[in-house]
């Protein structure tokens, strides 16, 4: 291409002697199709390759035309322009003297440079009487050409295939395209544009580029920018010895882990988790006192292992191994030790939590020498989260003193029958089943699941009339306090139950509490809502007793006890011994309230009218005279009557056939009919996904702000003021890396 | 109970403090919200402040003006249970001005059964408001003595258009001022096409008296004398221009189609097929070195700027007064038809349009992509202005003066905002792409309510009212009658048709459907 655009230049400057002069000069030019078009403007005249391959072979011709000796030039000069040229650009003029194929090969022979091969396949050639076929028409060539393009263009504009879809398919498409971030860009790009236009300011830059003096706004030199980034000696010294070290260290860890991951035997590493285990006692231990926020987060940690433990199979005896083991049980001791010890670590996670940071407050408080019942429980009170609303604040304490004196007093009176040693301990057992009882209660009304109470609750009641309202007070409060700490559910009221038994006796704690804990995880193992019979006085001394022996609570002696369920009506929580003598509950009142007035009734009718004007009625067809003598005043017979009368089909049952208190009009309403939508409408399939669409609401009134964002996003957004340019390559290219990327992730993703 | 109730409410709440309440009256303490209602007696006084006791007066008077009455026959044995709504301000209040107000809500959904009968009441309320303010109509730029035969966008200023007439006047205007910043006489004769470099330095225009002339954007100091920067002299008319977006090259169309670089007088390439003339040429803006004119034989021919041939051409019913090409979906483009439609094709499926764009009541002189490639202008014979989706059969908006003729050109703005027309009677208008949409800068909760009601009008966009709300325009007469028409005229072809299939032997007369109707061949 360079040796024809220099050619071209060379033709420029002959041409811009004269048009005609250049003509002269070169007599044997011969136009193409184009050139003949522009010779029309005398001072236009482009030759382009087809040109260039054209004086070729003109060159060659004359070439040819002078090996033979004899032929002189005869191509004609061309003086006008012709409309029509022939396509093989040659003039008629030189139309007699024309060159055979074997004046060409003639020369070949003599022509030393060519090899033996092509002497012979001319030979062949010669030979072989086959003629060629005839090259394709015009026409038709330009078709095939035509159709090769058009498939190579197709082909390329395929590409954008994705792009298209990509962005039909995006939920939002963000224009301008390629937006450059807003924002304050550094100062070297903006200052890079600028140029130095006056001279002066030209040379002043000359002589700052000359001494290698900054331009830009970081105004240091080179060096100096070189010093900058440098390090002393000293510096670098120190850094790396720090390296070394941290490398060092990191080595010998590595090292100790792996020699302490090859150890096999079972006993070192139960005594290495031990110890660990201890360790960490001990450091939350004194995070509970020096940092309080962040033995909350250990606990939440825990909690959150406890939680993972209980979801999870993998300390159950349903794994692989455990299950293999399990067969292996019966003849290997080891392997029953094995899914003993499996076991007790699921145990060991699933306990409560709760109760170790209960403990810790305890022994502060114990430290502190606050033996007083009263400020535990107003602190506790505060705790309730809600203390910042004054209306929580005041005069609780009072009623819970009251509370809790008349609940020792109640204790004292039931337990009077128990062994005066185990006095104690029976009162704590009592008085935890107690307050769990009341918990289980407060859960079932919650749930409004049928109310449910223990028998010995009835007993109790009974037994003591007097100290029942003082009871009931109790349940409110902690039903208060439960409504106001949601979050802490249980466990807050858990934990407050401790705090007083805590107070009572101290020693037992700790097993009782591991009891308890038992009994609640049984509990709720088995189902949230129906409460579980507890013990019964009886059965809490027997286990007193046995307590006695072995110091713990046998978790299947209290729990595999058949359950007895009572339905007994469950008592409000807030009432009077008035309120308790009439039980009229709300509906009653208003029914006694409008008395006079038969609304209901009233509404039974008008339900009953509506059902009967929506059956349909028999029809008599019975036409009179037909058949019989006619006449005025004659009656038709009961048998015809009988006969042509029509039953119709009952009509399918109503909608409101079991709600005595609704009534469903089942009629089409014309009015609202304007406004339904009568026809599935277009890219719907089913009316399900149609009726889904319109069933989701959009509005802040039923979606939480961020949900309202997401959902009323516009599809198309353009910013103010900017010119949206049309997609470039780059936007293709950049899709191209985009898919590639999704597909290497989610191959990661997979496994 | 009543009586003390009241005789209490009726006292100062400094007084209740001394008094103290009866153990009979209990008092619920609701919270809106907490889903365990805290359950408190209120005997001791302190926690009675003056909210609840203005509460509880309020309650109380109620109670003894409407309901005593009626519960005469109450006995007041009964004890009765007030309830008195409590609140706590910290659940209301913001702590400082900027944080956002809490609402208290339940979006529970069984508490809210009605929600889709009252987005439905919203949605219309939209619906009717949109129509209220839809008000397209910007402003009309008037100052041409001939009609706007052909318009061109600054291809790096949004305020700037320019305009060419019949009579070879162009004008420059500033669109934000609404005036005319430079008149030019360009041609003899009509301006043909127009067309500004991608720099947006200067700009050509081709005319009847066969010249295509390069301009310089910015006007002639004073003193100068207006002068194109080039002219090249043609032996034919050219009634088209483009220019590839990148690159110094240009196409013109007359008898043939040309490719021109910005620095030679002739031109590079030239394409012809057949002996027709090209009524409009335009270059692809993603694929750039593509083209698609409109000859007049009625056909739509592709080229490749890189090839020595064209690609292929489709042969339609009617004459293609122009197209458009996509500028964001590379392969796809939209001609304006003279049988009243408009027609998008893929480039690489020729053979049938993939949609059919109906609406005009005659021919359909000009049609412009937005900018987003999701919609397009058109302008018709008919004195109107119809916005299409890109994918929609009908059109979605229509815009019509009683003063606008048949509207020659159009253009929609590059930022998507505004459309350009430019008509027979000598105006150019400035309409607003979005009738209803508010101009301007919006506050944050403007455009969420927008937004809001937006996806409301999509959401219930096919319940009747809404959908009949929605589609309603006053057209003119002519036009109203003219639809009317073309429909009937429509379905007495189908019938015929119908007809025709039905007594004829079966599969002799083929099923033809819409798309496929308006295209003759495809040749190769």
């Amino acid at each position: 291409m360079a040796k024809v655009s220099k050619k071209k230049a060379s033709k420029k400057k002959t041409r811009s002697g004269g048009a005609e002069q250049s003509n002269e000069g070169h007599p044997d030019v011969i136009y193409d199709d184009e050139k003949e078009e522009d010779a029309t403007d005398d001072d236009v005249t482009v030759e382009d390759e087809d040109g260039y391959d054209e004086r070729k072979r003109q060159k060659l011709l004359e070439a040819i035309g002078t090996l033979s000796g004899k032929r002189k030039k005869t191509l004609g000069e061309r003086s006008e322009a012709a409309v029509h040229m022939s396509e093989f650009t040659v003039n008629a003029e030189g139309e007699g003297d024309k060159v055979d194929l074997s004046d060409l090969i003639g020369s070949m022979k003599t022509t030393p440079g060519l090899s033996g091969k092509s002497k012979k396949r001319l030979k062949n050639l010669e030979q072989s009487r086959k003629t060629i076929e005839c090259p394709l028409s015009k026409q038709e060539s330009e078709r095939i050409r035509r159709d090769l393009a058009f498939q190579k263009v197709s082909k390329e504009v395929s590409h954008w295939k994705s792009v298209i879809r990509q962005n039909e398919r995006a939920e939002q498409l963000v224009f301008p395209l390629n937006q450059e971030h807003s924002g304050p860009k550094p100062i070297e790009r903006v200052v890079m544009d600028w140029k130095a236009q006056t001279p002066l300011e030209q040379e002043v830059f000359t002589l700052l580029s000359a001494n290698k003096q900054p331009i830009n706004d970081p105004i240091l030199t080179p060096t100096e920018e070189a010093s900058m980034k440098a390090m002393s000696l000293e510096e670098a010294k120190v850094r790396r010895a720090e390296l070394q070290k941290a490398r060092a260290l990191q080595s010998y860890y590595e090292a100790k882990a792996r020699r302490q991951r090859k150890i096999k035997s079972k006993k070192y590493h139960k005594v290495l988790n031990k110890a660990k285990s201890k360790d960490f006692q001990k450091q939350f231990d004194e995070m509970v006192k020096r940092d309080p926020a962040a033995a909350l987060e250990e606990l939440n940690k825990m909690e959150m292992a406890r939680m993972q433990e209980r979801m999870s199979l993998k300390h159950q005896n349903s794994s692989k191994w455990a299950r293999s083991k399990a067969i292996m049980a019966k003849y290997d001791e080891g392997a029953r030790k094995a899914i003993q010890q499996q076991l007790e670590v699921n145990k060991d996670l699933t306990q409560k939590l709760v109760t170790s940071l209960n403990k810790e407050e305890e022994e502060t408080m114990e430290e502190e020498g606050n033996a007083d019942v009263v400020p535990d429980f107003v602190n506790d009170a505060e705790q309730g989260l809600d203390f910042s609303n004054p209306w929580m604040t005041g005069k609780l304490s009072q009623d819970c003193v009251e509370k809790e004196t008349s609940n020792a007093v109640t204790i004292r009176a039931e337990e009077n029958v128990a062994e005066e040693e185990e006095v104690e301990e029976t009162e704590e057992e009592v008085l935890l089943r107690e307050f769990d009882n009341r918990r289980k209660r407060r859960q079932a009304q919650e749930a409004d699941a049928p109310v449910m109470l223990m028998e010995e609750e009835e007993e109790e009641e009974e037994n003591k009339d007097a100290s029942d309202k003082e009871e009931e007070e109790l349940s409110e409060f902690t039903s208060l306090f439960k409504g106001l700490a949601e979050g802490c559910g249980e466990a807050d009221t858990a934990a407050e139950l401790e705090k007083e038994l805590k107070i009572r006796c101290q020693e037992d704690e700790e097993l009782l509490t591991q009891g308890k804990e038992a009994e609640e995880e049984e509990a709720t193992d088995k189902g949230p809502v129906v409460p579980q019979r507890p013990p019964a006085t009886e059965n809490t001394q027997k286990t007193g007793k046995s307590r006695k022996r072995r110091k713990g609570i046998e978790l299947k002696q209290v729990l595999t006890k058949g359950t007895q369920v009572l339905q007994v009506p469950f008592a409000p929580t807030i009432e009077d011994a008035e309120d308790s003598e009439e039980k009229l509950d709300q509906r009653g009142l208003i029914k006694e309230a409008f008395a006079g007035d038969d609304i209901i009734s009233d509404f039974l009718k008008e339900k009953r009218k509506q059902e009967d004007a929506g059956k349909p009625k028999a029809v008599d067809l019975t036409l009179p005279g037909w058949g019989e003598w006619g006449g005025g005043g004659l009656q038709p017979s009961c048998r015809k009557r009988r006969k042509f009368r029509r039953k119709m089909t009952p009509p399918t049952p109503r909608k409101d056939q079991h709600l005595p208190g609704v009534i469903i009009s089942e009629k089409r309403s014309s009015s609202i009919r304007l406004h339904q939508v009568n026809a599935l409408p277009f890219p719907f399939e089913s009316p399900s996904v149609f009726e889904n669409t319109i069933r989701s609401a959009l509005g802040r009134t039923w979606n939480t702000e961020r949900t309202v964002k997401k959902v009323t996003k516009p599809k198309v957004v353009t910013k103010l003021g900017a010119i949206i340019e049309p997609m470039t390559r780059e936007e293709l290219v950049k899709d191209k890396n985009g898919a590639s990327a999704g597909t290497s992730s989610s191959v990661k993703r997979k496994p | 109970t009543f009586t003390w109730l009241k005789t209490f409410c009726s006292r100062p709440p400094n007084e209740t403090a001394d008094t103290g309440l009866p153990a009979e009256l209990m008092l619920m303490v609701m919270q809106p919200g907490g889903p365990g209602i805290p359950q408190c007696n209120a005997r001791s006084p302190t926690l009675f402040t003056i909210n609840t006791w203005l509460v509880c007066s309020l309650l109380a008077n109620i109670f003894v003006a409407i309901i005593f009455p009626f519960c005469k026959r109450v006995p007041l044995r009964y004890q009765m249970k007030v309830k008195v709504i409590a609140r706590n301000p910290d659940d209301y209040v913001r702590e400082t001005k900027l944080d956002i107000q809490r609402v208290p809500r339940n979006y529970d959904p069984s508490l809210h059964p009605f929600e889709v009968s009252r987005e439905y009441t919203r949605a219309l309320n939209a619906t009717k408001l949109e129509r209220v303010f839809a008000k397209p109509f910007v402003a009309s730029l008037d100052g041409h003595r001939d009609g706007v035969n052909c318009m061109a966008k600054h291809a790096k200023s949004l305020s700037t258009l320019l305009s060419g007439s019949c009579d070879g006047e162009v004008k420059v205007w500033n669109l934000s001022k609404h005036e005319c910043v430079r008149t030019l006489q360009a041609h003899e004769g009509f301006v043909r096409g127009m067309v500004v470099r991608y720099c947006g330095t200067s700009f050509f225009t081709v005319g009847d008296d066969k010249t295509i002339k390069q301009w310089k954007m910015e006007s002639p100091g004073y003193g100068e004398e207006e002068e194109p920067i080039n002219t090249i002299l043609g032996k034919t008319v050219y009634t088209g221009l483009d220019h590839h977006q990148n690159d110094p090259v240009f196409a013109t169309c007359g008898q043939q189609v040309d490719i021109w670089d910005e620095q030679r007088s002739s031109p590079i390439r030239s394409f012809t097929w057949g002996v027709d003339s090209f009524s409009s040429v335009h270059f692809n803006p993603v694929e750039t070195e593509l083209l698609a004119s409109c000859a007049s034989d009625r056909s739509i021919v592709l080229y490749d700027m890189r090839e020595s041939t064209p690609l292929k051409k489709v042969i339609m019913t009617m004459r293609s007064n122009t197209l458009s090409w996509n500028p964001m979906e590379a392969y796809y483009f939209t001609c304006a038809n003279e049988d009243y439609n408009l027609y998008t094709y893929d480039m690489r499926y020729l053979a049938k349009p993939i949609t059919v764009h109906m609406d005009h009541v005659s021919a359909v002189l000009d049609v412009d992509y937005a900018p987003t490639g999701k919609e397009f202008v058109s302008a018709s014979f008919d004195k109107t202005i119809r916005i299409f989706a890109k994918d929609g059969g009908h059109s979605r908006e229509v815009y019509h003066t009683k003063r606008m003729q048949h509207v020659i050109c159009i253009k929609w703005s590059a930022d998507n905002k505004y459309i350009l027309s430019g008509s027979d009677e000598m105006n150019i208008r400035l309409w607003k792409a979005n009738a209803a949409e508010k101009l301007g800068v919006l506050a944050p909760r403007e455009r969420e309510a927008a937004n809001y009601s937006q996806k409301l009008k999509e959401k219930f966009q096919h319940h009747p009212q809404i959908r009949r709300i929605a589609r309603h325009r006053h057209l003119p007469k002519t036009i109203y009658h003219q639809t009317k028409e073309l429909r009937v005229m429509k379905e007495a072809r189908r019938r015929k048709y119908a007809n025709v299939r039905k007594h004829s032997k079966p599969g002799s007369v083929p099923v033809v459907s819409e798309k496929e109707k308006h295209v003759v061949t495809v040749v190769k």
